[in-house]
């Protein structure tokens, strides 16, 4: 277990390192680079802008810029909004739990769903259910998430008028209910993508598990297929979705941007839109950075958590 | 025999293996078909259309579908909105398709490189890619487009570099189990030079993954185009794109729905065909994918 942690934190801290490089290259193909928020105050002069690059070190070479800037990082100094000059650290933190409240809701939706689809397609292959299971996951991977969302406040708000078209909660009205209210329709909107995915793999999972031979030891012992599919087989299966789910962190990320944006939540993927749109670069930089760390870590916990259970992994 | 719920019933049509892949077949068809349609539409539907897409009639604004001749209705500037669509259709068929050639392009490169130097060169490759796949990788093409000048070739440059990792892990892969056969050994054993072996020897026989990823990476470069296009960060009006169609459609939502439905259905059915044509294709020519 030991060796395994050692080799697969090393491996983490290999792909921060290239995640820094990969994301100090996109600072500095900003035009203006770091410097870009001066370049827009019409009050400095190019001698300025010069001895202001000077002074914060930006002749150097840019390994030596790397080097500094990565270890302002590593120490929590990201920088400052352009906007309201607070750190970005804090910035990101305020925006943190709306996100974080929209990929949680959404994120159990699409396992419920999904683990349910995947299960029956894989007991039941090649029926229709299976079938349609199937093609209606290659049809929820390509439509666009922002139109899914549309649609969904044109139907269920503006039709309907059932569920509440954006925000997070009503202003003045601050409850529990009023909140999972608003989270309805924005969290199955970012889960559709999700259940897609999900469905497939676990279907895949459940088959490669009842093809085992403890299955087979399971049925000649005279187990109902029923208590063999909920005591041996769901468990086995849902393993290697730990994995899954670590891996999919990128895209549910995308996907909250989008969904933040349709139904104006406050969470870090409007951040980054508002950001972007007010060109507060330190902002945009440092979402851009924490994503990337956030999904580094979280692989690193899904592996974790997959060979604690599994021994068969932390042994290979 | 894997069934668990191995209830033999009697078998049905749609049990049979070569049933199950003519229905994929059937759905790759209807993807061909579909594109085909699209494509043709987008080429020809301009001239047949009786409205110029630019052509602004403001007593026409917010028309409702089939109004006169304005078959799916016109935009608040009474532009019409099915010559828009075929426009639109123009630009982002043609992004998501250079896109993929670029992304691939570049994703072969990569992959087969790795695969078959290995060593530090292979490790340094794919460790990149891992870096480039822990972006959420919409963060990364907003940052970027942002960042550059706004062309519809610089945002086909921003797609793929943001897409082509796929491509590199699964040529990557291929190479360097086909790497040590020995057809390769021969190649090495009579002297051809690294270069020769990897694109004339190796490369072939890896073509029919590389062929699936490549279709399946066009469904992603149109989605991701219309994501960043709807974003306001994409191709910049007044040249359409169906995602910049969409940008402002929210507005509407109530009083002219169809400005939001149109567009986004006409994503849906181009990324669906090219995911039907993948998905299909990756039957046919017997690549093991990652659900069966």
């Amino acid at each position: 277990m030991r060796g395994f942690l050692l080799n697969r934190l090393s491996q983490s801290l290999v792909l921060l390192l290239i995640v820094s490089i990969i994301g100090f290259v996109v600072l500095n193909l900003i035009p203006g680079g770091p410097l870009a928020q001066f370049g827009l105050d019409p009050s400095m002069t190019q001698d300025d802008l010069n001895r202001l690059k000077e002074q914060l070190g930006l002749n150097r070479p840019l390994w030596m810029q790397y080097l500094d800037w990565a270890w302002r990082l590593v120490q929590g100094d990201w920088g400052h909004s352009f906007r309201d000059g607070a750190p970005v650290l804090d910035v990101i933190g305020r925006h943190l739990f709306a996100t974080l409240l929209l990929m949680g809701s959404s994120t159990v939706i699409a396992i419920a769903i999904g683990t349910w689809i995947g299960i029956r397609g894989a007991t039941h292959r090649y029926s229709i259910f299976d079938y349609l299971a199937t093609v209606g996951a290659m049809v929820a991977l390509s439509i666009p998430t922002f139109w899914f969302g549309l649609v969904g406040i044109y139907v269920f708000s503006l039709r309907l008028g059932w569920l509440p078209a954006g925000n997070m909660y009503t202003i003045g009205d601050g409850s529990v209910l009023n909140h999972i209210h608003h989270l309805i329709l924005p969290s199955i909107v970012l889960a559709l993508v999700h259940v897609a995915i999900w469905s497939r793999y676990m279907r895949t999972a459940t088959l490669d598990v009842i093809s085992q031979e403890f299955v087979k030891t399971a049925r000649a012992k005279g187990l109902s297929e029923r208590r063999i599919l909920m005591k041996h087989v769901v468990g086995n299966a849902l393993l290697p979705m730990i994995t899954l789910a670590g891996m999919q962190l990128p895209s549910v990320l995308t996907g909250a941007l989008v969904t933040e944006t349709v139904f104006t939540w406050p969470g870090m993927g409007r951040l980054f839109l508002d950001s972007l749109g007010y060109s507060d670069y330190p902002v945009v930089m440092g979402l851009l950075i924490f994503s990337a760390i956030l999904v580094v870590l979280c692989n690193l916990i899904a592996d974790i958590a997959v060979a604690i259970i599994d021994p068969r992994i932390r042994l290979s | 025999m894997t069934a668990i719920v191995a209830n033999s019933r009697q078998e049905r049509w749609w049990n049979s293996r070569t049933a199950h892949r003519f229905m994929n077949h059937h759905l790759a068809l209807l993807g061909m078909v579909m594109i085909a349609i699209l494509t043709l539409a987008c080429v020809l539907g301009p001239y047949l259309l009786p409205y110029d897409s630019l052509y602004i009639d403001l007593r026409a604004r917010f028309a409702p579908p089939f109004t006169g001749h304005h078959y799916m209705g016109t935009d608040p500037l009474g532009r019409d909105l099915a010559a828009r669509l075929f426009m639109a259709g123009r630009v982002s068929l043609a992004v998501g398709f250079s896109a993929m050639l670029l992304s691939t392009l570049i994703g072969t490169l990569v992959g087969v490189l790795a695969g078959y130097r290995g060593g530090w060169i292979g490790t340094t490759l794919m460790r990149t890619v891992d870096g480039f796949l822990s972006f959420p990788s919409i963060f990364l093409v907003l940052a970027l487009a942002a960042a550059l000048k706004p062309s519809p070739m610089m945002i086909t440059v921003v797609i793929a570099a943001t897409s082509w990792m796929e491509v590199a892990r699964i040529v990557e892969a291929e190479v360097r189990s086909l790497r040590e056969r020995e057809f390769v050994q021969a190649g090495r054993m009579l002297g051809l030079s690294g270069t020769h072996i990897m694109f004339r020897e190796i490369l072939p026989n890896a073509i029919g993954p590389i062929i699936v990823a490549a279709t399946l990476t066009v469904a992603r470069a149109i989605l991701m185009e219309a994501y960043i296009s709807f974003l306001g960060y994409g191709i910049q009006p007044p040249l359409p794109s169906w995602g910049n169609m969409l940008n402002g459609a929210q507005q509407y939502l109530g009083t002219a729905p169809w400005l939001a439905i149109i567009p986004g259905a006409a994503i849906t059915i181009a990324v669906t065909s090219f995911n039907f044509i993948g998905d299909g294709l990756r039957d046919a020519l017997d690549v093991r994918g990652d659900h069966n």
